[in-house]
């Protein structure tokens, strides 16, 4: 593996912890106080901060470590999480991500933002109260680096500029009087025996911190160069400051057994503080030693095992060119950040432990080694049917073992798509989290205020379906605070919440998954949007058109009602291109909106791309598949349950309601005139928009699980064909579009779509 | 470079000819992926003329195209002796149908004469020059001419 791969896995495992990182801080904003919580959004900016140290990312350790350390006052409950400091955190999670995106990818971030956000940030981290004007004049917290090994570090504070901070450790069971307590420093030097003998000094300073408040510093100033190094000698030793009722006499005992096989000495503070000031000329490098692998008796033994060969390690790394104090210091610097990464990995590990129950194991497998399977599983599955068909027609005797066999592969066959499909379906989560930032900024932009609600993000759906669904999503919501919120002013002399709300669900509707986008806006002010359209010559300007059509203008291409261009949105690219991006997902988009109450977006999509189930019709000599999701029942038409309704209509009545026939054959031009409905069968289809209909189809030839093959790949999308598929025959068959050709036949066939295929 | 004994010379160009009814045209070798006998195709809805439908090549499905009908000639009516010429257009694999594949010709740009200017759209849109090889009349067209990009792209 190299460093490339090393790194690109870091930044991999970067956009988990900002994922958790931003959901954490969500979960605060809607008043979640869990501890756990706070932890999971501490530790997601503390890996980020590790791991960017190890590859020196320099921009993103600066940040992450303010960050950080502000979060670390709200975790240790001295700043209060409001609102207003959880707008200033949201910030910064967004300046966090695109600086680690421009630490991948280059590029460059908005300085004056993330300098500004440092500002605000170190400002909460002061105690100051967040106010917008809230900027310079906090002083940036910053404490020296040598001050460190002597003082008891009570707080954490931001040190050295390699962003290292100490991580104080106190154990709150002995009572926290430790101002009180008289304090000493302890050397500890470990001579090579006391390894030797099986004594672990880990154990050592665990007993020693038994008995109070301790600080403890690795010193490695005796470290040589690695051509130099005694692989079984001891080279480290500790500066302990304990503070303690305990006297110094059980300081010693703990050493008892030791006493022989290291260099000890035990000074009260009131000794030592006569020798600070040559303490501090020392060209000593302190490297605190984090304990709370101790903690868990558990771990214990392979914890300090592990922690010791991690610092010898990183040791020997170092020693290869550090020669001086300097390249010293830089090595230290290196093995600290080694230290925090390792004890975040401790905690996490902890808390993994504890989620042991709730989440499973998960690996990380190449997207085109899934995708490869579900190919071969597709063309398993044709191939399967492909065989099923030819015993049928071979074998009219029907032996019983062929039969159970095929019956048996059929169910494995289906079994293995099944857990194959399952591999690709995600949560829609991540896009929804995205969007939460995109209406927090354009809500800044604006100058509005918006609150985003999302529901349903754990609607799981095909990787694919998501991946493509950003965008588009992206656009609307973009179109939903800029167009369809009003600003507070207007808000609150419409006698609404001055706040904004934008809605965001996900559900799963009949095999499809629904995506709904609603505001509470002003609405789409028709009389501007049907204006704009005769402006651009987009209708005729004596065109008559319903509400529904005229809101249905805003997915031509070219339109725009935005009165100046904005930096939002406005281009006039925007919807026709959502609108085409949804289409060629094999989903559709609907508009409803009410003037002065908002308006809602339906995106419908398919679940998968991959498979579904089918009802395998008979079309004016044609072969269909209908999707048996939207299939409500079949029946066959009585002449007498047929009525004409004015010149092209046909209803038939069903159970005493009447419901509209549909000529599939007819709407998909197959055929010149409608067929006569009493010599086919009805599929009664419910379909998006609500309502049913009942599509004639000529004959019916049986129910089977098809394989979606793409009709865009080598041609284009065809209205009322949603894909293809092939049969058992090896011959292709249209999937017919449900919705559309419902839609078509209520008379709103988006004209301008047809006309675009017919030019195809 | 002595051992690339088959290469071609700078210039040279190798085109496929084929058939339709009593005239022959040629496209650019490199583009065509394979040859294959006329199966029946899907039948699509809202479709040119010249659009015969879908087939299955191998689980892909491609899109049939009548060449005849679509440079403005009578429409083929297929039958078992026609052929497929799967071709790569930009991103897109597409199937034409032709009468039959005649040749595969190595040329120079030299002998690609300009069309001659008639008022007529197969000429205009999709010729690319006129060869005469062995007294015979090819005319080199031009695939991407067959299918616009805006076409290919709002699929």
């Amino acid at each position: 593996m190299d460093m490339n791969e090393i790194k690109e896995i870091f930044f991999q495992e970067c956009e988990e912890q900002l994922a958790e990182l931003e959901s954490g801080l969500l979960k605060m904003n809607d008043g979640d106080r869990d501890p756990e919580t706070v932890n999971a959004v501490f530790r997601a900016v503390h890996s980020i901060k590790g791991g960017a140290g190890a590859f020196g990312l320099d921009d993103l350790v600066a940040f992450a470590h303010v960050f950080e350390t502000t979060l670390d006052c709200v975790r240790s409950n001295k700043l209060e999480p409001t609102q207003d400091v959880l707008k200033v955190m949201l910030k910064s999670a967004d300046v966090l991500a695109d600086l680690t995106n421009a630490a991948r990818d280059g590029g460059s971030v908005d300085e004056s933002r993330s300098r500004g956000l440092v500002k605000e940030l170190e400002a909460l981290a002061n105690g100051e109260l967040p106010s917008p004007s809230a900027t310079a004049d906090a002083p940036a917290p910053k404490a020296a680096a040598k001050a460190a090994p002597a003082a008891p570090a009570p707080a954490p504070k931001p040190t050295d500029d390699s962003g290292f901070q100490p991580i104080p450790f106190s154990f709150d069971d002995f009572g926290d009087e430790g101002g009180e307590l008289p304090a000493y420093e302890i050397t500890f030097k470990p001579r090579h025996e006391l390894y030797s003998k099986g004594n672990d000094a880990t154990l050592l300073l665990r007993d020693l911190s038994r008995l109070g408040e301790m600080t403890i510093y690795c010193n490695m100033d005796e470290l040589p160069g690695l051509e130099e190094l005694d692989p079984e000698a001891a080279y480290f030793f500790w500066n302990v400051t304990l503070k303690t009722d305990k006297g110094e006499d059980a300081i010693r005992a703990v050493f008892e057994f030791a006493e022989w096989d290291c260099e000890l000495s035990v000074k009260s503070v009131e000794e030592a503080s006569g020798d600070a000031s040559s303490n501090e000329e020392l060209p000593m490098v302190p490297v605190p030693f984090d304990l709370s692998i101790l903690d868990e008796t558990g771990s214990s033994e392979e914890g300090p095992a592990g922690a010791r060969s991690e610092d010898t390690a990183a040791a020997v790394a170092a020693a290869e060119t550090a020669s001086n104090v300097t390249q010293m210091a830089a090595a230290a610097a290196r093995v600290e950040k080694k230290e925090s990464a390792a004890a975040a990995a401790a905690a996490a590990n902890a808390a993994a432990q504890n989620n042991a129950a709730g989440a499973g194991q998960t690996i990380r497998v190449d997207l085109d080694r899934v995708d490869r399977l579900i190919n071969l599983v597709g063309e398993l599955v044709i191939n399967q049917a492909m065989l099923s068909q030819s015993v049928i027609e071979n074998d009219t005797t029907g032996t019983s073992s062929i039969n159970m066999g095929l019956e048996e592969l059929q169910q494995l066959t289906r079994e293995i798509q099944d857990s194959v499909m399952a591999i690709r379906a995600q949560p829609v989560k991540p896009v929804f989290q995205r969007m939460s930032r995109i209406v927090r900024e354009i809500a800044d932009m604006t100058g509005k205020s918006i609150r985003l609600i999302t529901e349903g993000e754990n609607t799981e759906v095909d990787k694919t379906v998501i991946d493509k669904l950003a965008e588009p999503l992206t656009h609307m919501i973009r179109n939903a605070v800029d167009h369809g919120i009003e600003t507070p002013e207007k808000r609150a002399a419409a006698g609404k919440n001055t706040e904004g709300t934008v809605r965001l669900t996900a559900k799963h509707r009949s095999g499809r998954i629904l995506i709904e986008l609603a505001d509470d806006g002003a609405g789409i002010n028709r009389e501007k949007v049907r204006q704009k359209a005769i402006d651009n010559d987009l209708i005729p300007a004596d065109a008559n058109l319903s509400d529904e059509e005229i809101d249905n203008l805003i997915f031509l291409p070219g339109f725009s009602t935005a009165d100046k261009i904005s930096d939002i949105s406005g281009r006039g690219v925007g919807m026709d291109v959502v609108k085409r991006s949804i289409q060629a997902l094999g989903g559709r988009i609907n508009i409803t909106s009410k003037p002065g109450h908002g308006s809602v977006f339906t995106m419908s999509l398919p679940l998968t791309l991959a498979v579904l189930d089918g009802m395998v019709v008979t079309v004016a000599g044609q072969t269909l598949v209908v999707p048996l999701t939207a299939i409500v029942e079949t029946l066959q038409p009585e002449a007498s349950a047929i009525h004409s309704f004015g010149a092209n209509h046909r209803l038939i009545s069903i159970r005493n309601s009447f419901c509209p026939l549909v000529d599939v054959g007819r709407i998909l031009n197959f055929r010149a005139t409608q067929a006569n409905p009493v010599e086919g069968v009805a599929l009664l289809v419910e379909s998006e928009g609500g309502g049913q209909r009942a599509l004639m189809v000529d004959a019916i030839q049986g129910q089977r699980q098809v394989v979606i093959k793409s009709l865009e790949a080598n041609y284009t999308h065809v209205p009322g064909i949603a894909a293809a598929t092939i049969l058992g025959d090896g011959r292709v068959a249209l999937i017919l579009d449900v919705d559309a050709v419902v839609g078509a036949s209520r008379g709103q066939s988006l004209k301008a779509e047809m006309s675009l295929a017919a030019v195809g | 470079m002595s051992y690339a004994v088959k290469s071609l010379n700078q210039g040279d160009r190798e085109l496929i000819a084929f058939r339709i009814g009593d005239q022959e045209f040629c496209v650019n070798i490199m583009s065509v992926r394979e040859i294959r006998g006329w199966t029946p195709a899907t039948t699509m809805p809202h479709s040119p003329a010249y659009m015969l439908g879908v087939i299955n090549l191998r689980g892909a499905v491609l899109p049939i195209i009548d060449l005849a009908a679509r440079l403005g000639m009578k429409p083929a009516d297929p039958t078992a002796r026609h052929v497929i010429i799967v071709a790569q257009v930009r991103r897109k694999v597409v199937g034409l149908l032709v009468d039959a594949v005649s040749d595969i010709l190595t040329v120079t740009d030299e002998i690609i004469q300009p069309t001659p200017e008639i008022s007529s759209d197969l000429e205009r849109q999709f010729a690319r020059g006129i060869l005469a090889i062995d007294r015979r009349m090819i005319c080199l067209i031009e695939l991407e001419a067959l299918f616009p990009e805006t076409e290919s792209e709002a699929a």
